[in-house]
């Protein structure tokens, strides 16, 4: 990654509190992303990993502002996004595709009508000669054949349908396209078209990815930096090999030795560094470092503050307060 | 003697659009203590391999071929009534979705004592304590307490702890796990196939693992059956499999994952989509996809070509790859 890249996307101590009612007139906030800040840079895939509850997802959406956001901001091409003219430009150049190409594709409009939506609501055409004919390019792009236009979404198969949610989410050019799981319903052979599509979509139209999944081995394969998150925050940000090979965060290190390797030999000679207890519910996170009552090397100090996520090597950050001493 | 001797295995599902051949002629055996992995994509028939063994097909599900022996023990056309012997007591299954298999409505604890006495002749309060015993043995934390707790209070990877424990009351000889720890993340995951491979050192069992994930099977499986629409296109020892793959679906599978150290390599996907059911095609149910299909792959299925001991699979390239060994083994002479 060179330096001179500019920055597409800032987020700055971002929050995203829910809130939970806990009886007829008492509520309470689930924090469901909490402080989380970090940067993309034009171009790059930034790979978002974290166990389900973690909060990726949220992050992913409170970007886009699907959800908004409680507290910190968003800057996307160097200005923050605001007014309501912000948002809409926002939606026009960041995009999303969505998990289940089951349920985000809506069964009662053709595969033309679906990609053309975002076409119609923001009037990217004159007439509709002209839309058709981008709905025809959108579709090459993603390798569906033209005759396809005219069918419904449960015509297809997974991987199809996915391809449609990935034509819909390019039809208004966007710069960023934020990627929630899109590969975690689709079975092995279909994945990795997929996966290679989503490269060769970057390559092509110079697109910029924040790749949120939970298979460490796919975003390791297509993110050029990934980031960790635990219980609403950001534990660790560092690049994809180095992440994997040289984890830092305690958490991360489980994690890590926790993926099941399609490799006999490396799998069975795994040491997993166990966890103890489950995830601790977001309704009542642990006071200071959230992984605290399930890390080894916990003592006083990590329940009375949140360590600060700080560069610990080049590119490398790390919320630890401890992260010297464990990792000597 | 196998343990359970699996020959030609044929079952259908008899839809309104026509017969769909879910499992088409698959023949295995599994060995006492030994862990069998099944792997293959979605409609691949791993799963209805085990629902067949099982006798817990859909209604519109039949057993229309070959035969399944436990035992010794003929279990196609066995009836109910033997199936009942042997469903929980000899062979037990656990499935994807532990939420969806416990009763939302009734306790944990009861619904291991129905398991446990339904099966042996302890009394309630022997069931009691043998669930206990149970919960303890599959690394659940403050037993006692979680007997009197309902499935909704318990997390994931607990509830498929809870599963486990059920399905190994009467301490069968084969466990089938369909799927355990699809829905889990990876560090649950991770602690409940070392359960079972634990559980598998102390109690002895057998277990048959069915997932599309490689990479379980890999850290789990003695041997791996690869299934392709129906069929099983490779058998062999994990090493065989990962090391050495022979047929061209296996092959591909295996380029299709990420591995650790592969950098910015490209994955090389299987090219085209799953194949449809209802319209198989004549020959190799996989020569639509694959790259190096020729014509008698088109026309013809292949027999099962031996590689080695414990080593099979069924793919035209490797008879041709032999043909070509023999003959050149001879002009050398």
């Amino acid at each position: 990654m060179s330096e001179e890249r500019e920055t597409i996307l800032r987020v700055e101590h971002l929050k995203e509190y829910f809130d939970i009612s806990t009886g007829f007139f008492s509520s309470k906030p689930l924090k469901a992303v909490d402080d989380v800040s970090f940067e993309i840079k034009k171009g790059e895939t930034l790979g978002l990993v974290g166990e389900s509850g973690c909060g990726k997802t949220t992050v992913g959406r409170t970007i886009l502002h699907l959800y908004q956001p409680t507290g910190g901001k968003v800057f996307f091409e160097g200005k923050e996004v605001k007014t309501k003219e912000d948002l809409l430009e926002l939606r026009r150049k960041a995009t999303m595709v969505f998990q289940d190409p089951y349920s985000s594709l809506n069964p009662r409009m053709t595969v033309s009508d679906i990609i053309g939506e975002p076409l119609d609501i923001h009037k990217m055409y004159k007439d509709k000669k002209e839309r058709q004919e981008r709905i025809l390019e959108l579709m090459g792009h993603v390798g569906l054949n033209s005759e396809h236009a005219a069918r419904y979404a449960h015509e297809f198969s997974g991987g199809q349908r996915q391809r449609i949610g990935i034509a819909r989410a390019l039809a208004l050019n966007p710069s960023f396209i934020v990627c929630d799981e899109p590969v975690s319903a689709l079975d092995v052979s279909i994945q990795a078209q997929v996966i290679n599509m989503f490269d060769e979509l970057q390559d092509k139209l110079g697109l910029t990815y924040l790749f949120i999944a939970h298979d460490l081995l796919v975003v390791k394969h297509i993110s050029d930096r990934i980031a960790v998150m635990y219980l609403g925050k950001m534990v660790e940000l560092a690049g994809a090999d180095e992440i994997y090979h040289h984890p830092l965060h305690p958490y991360t290190k489980s994690l890590i030795s926790a993926v099941p390797v399609p490799d006999p030999k490396i799998a069975r000679a795994n040491k997993r560094i166990a966890l103890s207890g489950d995830i601790p519910s977001p309704l009542n996170a642990p006071s200071g470092c959230p992984f605290r009552t399930r890390c080894q090397y916990a003592t006083e100090k990590c329940a009375e503050s949140m360590p600060e996520f700080k560069e610990v090597a080049s590119g490398h950050f790390v919320a630890c307060h401890r992260t010297e001493e464990i990792n000597g | 003697m196998a343990l359970l001797e699996v020959k030609d295995l044929k079952t259908s599902f008899f839809t309104a659009a026509g017969e769909v051949k879910a499992v088409n002629g698959v023949s295995f055996s599994l060995d006492r203590h030994k862990v069998l992995g099944i792997v293959g994509e979605s409609g691949s028939g791993k799963s209805v391999t085990a629902y067949s063994i099982m006798q817990i097909l859909d209604a519109n599900g039949r057993i229309v071929g070959g035969s399944i022996k436990l035992d010794g023990q003929e279990l196609v056309g066995a009836g109910e009534k033997v199936m009942k012997t042997v469903r929980g007591n000899k062979i037990s299954i656990i499935f994807q979705d532990p939420m969806t298999s416990l009763n939302p409505t009734y306790t944990i604890g009861h619904q291991l004592i129905e398991a446990i006495t339904l099966h042996t002749d302890r009394d309630k309060k022997q069931a009691w304590d043998r669930a206990v015993e149970l919960l303890k043995l599959v690394n659940v934390n403050e037993p006692e307490k979680r007997m009197k707790q309902y499935p909704f209070e318990l997390s994931g990877g607990m509830r498929q702890r809870v599963m486990i424990a059920m399905a190994l009351s009467c301490e069968p000889d084969i466990l089938i796990a369909d799927e355990p720890t699809t829905a889990l993340d990876v560090t649950i995951q991770a602690g409940i196939l070392e359960l079972m491979k634990s559980l598998q050192d102390q109690l002895g069992m057998a277990i048959i693992m069915i997932t599309h994930d490689l990479g379980v099977v890999a850290q789990l499986c003695d041997e791996i059956i690869v299934m392709y629409a129906g069929s099983i296109c490779e058998r062999g020892t994990a090493e065989d499999i990962f090391y050495d793959p022979h047929h061209s679906y296996t092959k591909g599978l295996l380029k299709s994952i990420p591995t650790v150290d592969m950098d910015d390599k490209k994955l090389e996907p299987i090219t085209g989509t799953p194949i449809d059911l209802l319209n198989m095609p004549k020959g190799c149910p996989f020569a639509p996809r694959c790259d190096d299909a020729m014509h008698i792959c088109i026309n013809q299925t292949c027999d099962y070509v031996q590689i080695n001991e414990h080593h099979y699979s069924a793919c035209w390239m490797n008879v041709k790859e032999m043909m070509e060994e023999q003959k050149g083994g001879a002009s050398n002479e």
